[in-house]
């Protein structure tokens, strides 16, 4: 009973993850200027690691904890390096 | 699933009802981004995924992992604490960098760069 519950939930939060993440690349792809598509980069990364979490309830293990936190540490190093080439068109000074 | 059959009803539940409240306020944060006119309101939607749709997932899956492994998990305050740190960084330089980039293309709906001080009309 509980398992049904929990497989079913799971199934339903990746299906609007996936949703999720299918909004972003409208917005990577489509959107008008660079700082549009730094924006649609960084809501990606961050449904990509909240995806990993379901992965990780759904199978059982803990190993997909740690893929989601580098997956979180990277994103955070990637968006701000491309908010400093926005800002001053090169990364390191 | 064979891992959660054991798991008690009460548990499944209230893992079931964070992981939709995450996944739906995520969902609810990027459809702002796609829907909403200009970048500086679009700015402010993903943030809804990064604060409770981030913890209601981190919440399902302490709970989880708690209940299965019968003892505290809780290093996904990690995720939780370094996502709450970060993203108004990321966020503030990104909005800095547009703006930036607004004012020396002298775009329309950005403020100057220096605030026009009025001069006071006669003396």
């Amino acid at each position: 009973m509980s398992a049904t519950i929990l497989s079913w939930s799971v199934g339903i939060a990746q299906l609007l993850l996936v949703a999720a993440m299918a909004c972003c690349v409208y917005r990577l792809i489509r959107g008008p200027r660079a700082q549009d598509r730094v924006l649609g980069l960084d809501a990606l990364y961050v449904c990509a690691m909240l995806l990993l979490l379901t992965f990780g309830i759904r199978v059982g293990s803990a190993l997909y904890f740690e893929a989601a936190l580098v997956i979180a540490l990277l994103g955070f190093v990637s968006t701000a390096a491309l908010a400093k080439f926005l800002m001053r068109g090169e990364v390191i000074e | 699933m064979s891992h959660a059959a054991d798991l008690p009803l009460w548990a499944a539940l209230l893992v079931s009802f964070f992981l939709l409240l995450g996944a739906v306020l995520t969902l609810l944060g990027t459809i702002g981004l796609v829907r909403l006119g200009t970048f500086y309101a679009r700015i402010h939607a993903p943030t809804l995924g990064t604060t409770w749709g981030a913890g209601g997932m981190l919440i399902a899956s302490m709970i989880f992992f708690s209940v299965t492994q019968s003892r505290p998990v809780l290093h996904e305050i990690l995720i939780a604490a370094f996502v709450t740190v970060t993203t108004p960084v990321t966020l503030m330089l990104l909005a800095r960098a547009a703006l930036y980039r607004d004012r020396t293309e002298n775009n329309d709906g950005v403020p100057p760069f220096r605030p026009v001080i009025d001069e006071p009309s006669g003396d």
